[in-house]
């Protein structure tokens, strides 16, 4: 499974990078080589088996904690917009939302 | 494919076929990964805690008041609770969306099945769903200038959404805002959602597309965000005249998402994102799978109100209304409230239901009144609904009567009757004489009558109903007429 | 007391609580120590004046009686953790000077112990490398060699505990990030059991492999730090295990059960994987990894052949996995409401490009393409979901290999410390080099890095022990016996 530049800048883009042209090249020759290992992979034999999103599942039943419906949060906007690049009257800014 | 007892109404021979997704904000205190609050109208950003936004090192925690309200969905719609199921990270850059990924269910989710059933005209409809999940809400953006800037506000960012999705099993535009309006009943009645559609908490999403009967399916476009029953009828009108239009000059329809205009009437496609359609959902390692046990939901059933359409039912049978009086009366639990009320305190069920449906409905939509804000209660009514029973007073003056009470002009039935003199005339001696002074001053007409001409009965009566100022009952008149006539 | 940097977590806070010295005087006396070692790289921030506070806070315990044993002990936390009043940068460009509103659960529990924070150490980016070469601040130097890498992801705490900075320090482990660092740096580390610490305030990389643990130049140090570390985070952390708090110094220095105290582990069953001895490992990390293991025999432990068929299969497992959430999880960094966001920009698109091409550097976007890609359209399949199989296979395996002995044991990484640059310019050779390491995370399996020798231009090999969930305790227990018995997590680098 070989990828190809076209490839590499439509990940690129689903993933919001802005590559060079060199960058593109370079990156496209290491995904191929990490791609190679990946391709063990292949020879094992899956079926049937779940797959693993959760480790300790192979022990224990790990299954969704549920928290009562309550809203104990305080408004700590300053604190949590201390680190923002741009803020206007409480509002994040960003350059404008065409839809 | 869904039973149609008639055949799909064509528009210039084609077959429209609609499905919805509808967005219901859930009605619960905190949001549905985080505790802040959900309450609607705050100063941006203050309710937008670490978790919401994204903040470096946050996680979600799962809300159980969400969980619930989408097991009290299932069980009004039918649906199978699934024992277990899964949240999905949908990944995609949006402002509003502050972890770069949704946080939904993808191939499990909590809901799955159901229907909604609603009267269309006289003709029961049901309309499948696929499915209903459990999401969270992205925030807003504000695009007054800024300097040329959006202003991103992020209160709403992970208030819990229910994403109710339907089988493409619409035929019209009308069958559709009906669907919607049944589930937006369905919702507010069992509490899960306030149904402000103007805050945002029901958001319809609709899939249109246009065939000839008997073809496949057409390419569908998505008309987003309709909130508004009344946009909604217009925007699917409008998108299926364009679609058949297109059609017909030869073009194939592409599939797209569109936003309905309502300055302009019309649907126009958002700006194409060209890697939209590549969400890369895979299971949120950051959660567990979400497990429902049986007695968990046995325990929400045992707390459901009766839903509407199992009291539709009881008073079809307890009453003996039509299906279709209990379906409109069932419309909300107050209105059905305010029915078996006046239903029980006048012994008179299908005269209320009329009543009902027809001068205080009306009444209150002219004045954009909900039932909570009737001015005249249901005793009241009951009371005026006894004076027509037992005749002494007719249809016509009762409805006089109704317009006193609604504005407050008078508090009691039977007052307002003495004070405006609406009391029939029920002696027949007395109506005797005023149709014989009728018949002898309208010889000819009487004469017309006898030769055959049947309106000129009509004519009569008038005039007896006229000269007797109204207070005639208008059957004795009728049936006294008839007898002198002979 | 000019020897105070020699002194160990529990030899600290012995001499605290003793008033031999106070909080205020080794915070102090390490934050002047941290300042003369710069050249290391292994501290990106200090708050003096917040730590001196914290310290006082601690002295003032110890007046009112109070006792503990972390309380007034300073230490460093790896820039994962975000903390209030120090800047949180995980060695990335793209939160330089980030203030977090809130503590991570981790730096809170101990903060509650009472031990104090002397600054924020060093990483790889987002904990993505094993060399700390991928900092987007200065590398790190390993303190036994300028010359090599300390290891990474957790280079900096690694480095900061083997030069004497700090008697201890926070690390996290994702696929060995604590466990080869400490490794590499002749110290002790233990990663616990997936789900046994919080992960709440940690950044992010991969959600269902990130563990934080200790770093230390003991067992006991490790199993003191651990306490306070680990526990159930209901309200924060889905994925805490609600699994009791353990004291993990409980069974230090006690016989396993059936043994004598000459003979401490007798009865303890050492599997050693026959893929972790193969020509792979360089044969001088082997030869001071089977000497440990004598020491283990003359303790009493029993070795036993055993196989982890999969572990070469680790690796593309792992780098399919890890890559593919953290692609996920860096998502959140956009420029919009923390972190780096460029200066110059068309529109919004151009300004998303723009600030995550800049704020990250080559190793986090080599990994965000590989995991876009695994989870894209058509290879979800094919890749993320194989992987995801094949790892239950793997760790199916280790509980195969659990019915045969009670702790798996071999090397952490095929070599030693490498030369800082040696490895740059391939990154799948710094992949495959994970080979150890990286099932026991893919399992979610406790491991630690125990010193056990020298190798190669004289730099420090680990042992690594692995046991089965939960078993953090027994793990322990063990390289605290052999650190009993042996002195090498007692050397000290030549200068410091």
């Amino acid at each position: 499974m070989s990828l190809t530049l076209s490839d590499i800048g439509r990940i690129a883009n689903l993933a919001r990078l802005e590559l060079s042209g060199t960058q593109s090249e370079r990156m496209l020759g290491q995904l191929n080589g990490f791609f190679d290992i990946v391709e063990q992979m292949n020879a094992v034999d899956t079926t049937g088996v779940e797959p693993l999103a959760h480790p300790t599942a192979v022990i224990d039943h790990v299954s969704l904690r549920l928290r009562p419906d309550v809203a104990s949060e305080p408004n700590n906007r300053e604190a949590n917009q201390k680190s923002a690049p741009a803020v206007e009257r409480g509002l994040f800014l960003v350059p404008k939302v065409i839809e | 494919m869904s039973d149609k007892k008639q055949a799909s109404p064509l528009v210039q021979g084609y077959e429209v076929v609609i499905g919805f997704e509808t967005h219901a904000q859930l009605a619960t205190q905190s949001k549905i990964f985080s505790r802040a609050p959900t309450a609607f109208g705050a100063e941006p950003n203050t309710q937008a805690c670490a978790v919401d936004l994204a903040l470096p090192g946050t996680l979600p925690v799962m809300n159980r008041g969400a969980v619930e309200h989408a097991i009290r969905l299932g069980l009004a719609l039918g649906s199978h609770i699934a024992e277990q199921s899964v949240f999905a990270r949908k990944n995609y850059f949006y402002p509003d969306l502050p972890k770069g990924y949704q946080i939904s269910q993808f191939e499990i989710p909590v809901v799955q099945g159901g229907e909604v059933s609603f009267f269309l005209g006289d003709e029961k409809k049901t309309v499948r769903l696929v499915r209903a999940h459990l999401e969270e809400d992205a925030g807003k953006s504000l695009h007054e200038e800024f300097h040329g800037m959006s202003g991103i506000d992020l209160n709403r960012a992970g208030t819990p959404l229910l994403e109710i999705v339907t089988e493409p099993d619409m035929r019209s535009s009308a069958e559709a805002v009906a669907y919607a309006k049944e589930l937006h009943k369905t919702v507010t009645w069992i509490g899960i959602c306030d149904g402000n559609m103007q805050e945002g908490s029901f958001r319809c999403d609709a899939n249109v597309s246009v065939r000839k009967p008997g073809e496949p399916l057409g390419t569908r476009r998505e008309i987003k965000n309709l909130n508004s029953f009344k946009f909604m009828q217009q925007a699917i009108d409008y998108e299926v005249r364009w679609q058949i239009e297109q059609i017909e000059d030869g073009h194939a329809i592409q599939q797209a998402t569109v936003l309905f205009d309502p300055d302009t009437g019309e649907t126009r496609a958002m700006r194409t994102k060209e890697d939209a359609a590549d969400y890369r959902y895979f299971p949120d390692p950051d959660l567990p799978p979400l497990v429902i046990a049986r007695d968990w939901v046995e325990q929400v059933k045992a707390n459901m109100p009766e839903l509407p359409r199992q009291m539709a039912a009881r008073l079809v049978q307890t009453y003996g209304l039509p299906e279709y009086d209990a379906t409109t009366l069932t419309q909300s639990p107050a209105m059905a409230a305010y029915f078996e009320t006046a239903a029980k305190a006048s012994g008179q069920a299908k005269m209320a239901s009329n009543w009902i449906m027809g001068e205080v409905s009306r009444r209150l939509n002219n004045e954009e009144k909900d039932i909570a804000q009737v001015p005249v209660s249901a005793d009241t009514l009951a009371a005026l609904l006894k004076r027509i029973a037992d005749g002494t007073v007719s249809n016509n003056a009762a409805k006089q009567v109704v317009d006193a009470l609604w504005s407050g002009e008078g508090s009691d039935v039977d007052a307002v009757i003495e004070a405006k003199g609406l009391k029939q005339m029920n002696d027949s001696g007395a109506l005797e004489k005023i149709i014989d002074e009728v018949m002898a001053a309208n010889a000819p007409m009487v004469e017309q009558f006898r030769a055959g001409k049947d309106k000129a009965f009509n004519a009569l009566v008038g005039l007896v109903m006229k000269a007797s100022k109204g207070k005639a009952n208008p059957q004795q008149a009728n049936d006294l007429l008839k007898q002198k006539l002979q | 007391m000019n020897e105070l940097h020699h002194l160990g977590v529990a030899e600290l806070a012995a001499a605290i609580a003793d008033k031999k010295t106070s909080s205020v005087e080794a915070a102090q006396h390490l934050l002047a120590r941290a300042k003369e070692h710069q050249n290391l790289g292994a501290y990106l921030a200090f708050n003096e004046d917040l730590t001196l506070a914290q310290a006082q806070a601690a002295d003032a315990r110890i007046a009112a009686g109070e006792r503990g044993p972390l309380l007034g002990v300073p230490l460093a936390h790896k820039d994962i953790f975000v903390t209030q009043g120090f800047p949180t940068t995980a060695g990335s460009k793209m939160l330089a000077g980030y203030q977090s509103p809130f503590d991570a659960t981790v730096v809170s529990q101990l903060a509650a112990a009472g031990a104090v924070t002397l600054g924020k150490l060093n990483c790889d980016e987002f904990a993505m490398g094993s060399g700390n070469d991928n900092s987007a601040y200065a590398p790190v130097h390993n303190p036994w060699d300028a010359a090599r890498v300390p290891g990474g992801s957790s280079g900096g705490s690694a480095a900061a505990v083997a030069a004497r900075l700090v008697p201890a320090a926070t690390g996290t482990d994702t696929g060995g990030s604590i466990r080869q660092p400490a490794s590499f740096t002749g110290i002790t580390g233990i990663k616990p059991t997936y789900g046994r610490c919080s992960r709440y305030g940690m950044v992010a990389f991969a959600s269902s492999l990130d563990q934080a643990g200790p770093m230390a130049r003991s067992a006991a140090d490790c199993a003191t730090l651990l306490t306070a570390m680990a526990g159930p985070d209901i309200d924060r952390d889905s994925t805490s295990l609600d699994h009791p708090a353990e004291d993990y110094t409980r069974l230090l220095g006690l016989p396993r059960e059936g043994a004598t105290a000459a003979q401490p582990l007798k009865g303890l069953r050492i599997g050693l994987p026959k893929e972790f001895f193969g020509e792979g490992c360089a044969p001088d990390v082997l030869a001071a990894v089977r000497a440990a293991l004598s020491e283990y025999e003359k303790l009493g432990a029993t070795l036993v052949d055993i196989s982890l068929p999969r572990t070469e299969l680790s690796i593309p497992v792992y780098y399919i996995i890890a890559p593919a959430e953290a692609s996920s999880n860096l998502s959140r960094f956009d420029g919009v409401k923390f972190g780096h966001r460029a200066a110059k920009f068309d529109d919004l698109a151009d300004m998303y490009k723009k600030s995550r091409s800049e704020g990250f550097g080559p190793e986090v976007q080599r990994r965000i393409m590989i995991g876009t890609y695994v989870l894209s359209h058509g290879y979800y399949d094919a890749y993320y979901l194989k992987a995801q199989q094949i790892r239950r296979l793997i760790a199916q395996d280790f509980q195969q290999a659990f019915t045969q002995c009670d702790v798996i044991a071999g090397p952490v990484a095929p070599t030693v410390a490498w030369k800082i640059g040696e490895k740059s310019d391939d990154p799948v050779a710094n992949y495959l080099a994970d080979i150890y390491t990286l099932s026991t995370s893919l399992a979610g399996l406790p491991g630690m890095s125990v010193p056990a020798g020298f190798g190669a231009a004289n730099m420090p090999v680990g042992l690594q022990l692995v046991g089965n969930y939960f078993k953090e305790g027994e793990l322990l227990q063990t390289a605290h016996a052999f650190q009993q018995a042996t002195d090498w997590h007692l050397k000290t680098p030549e200068g410091y």
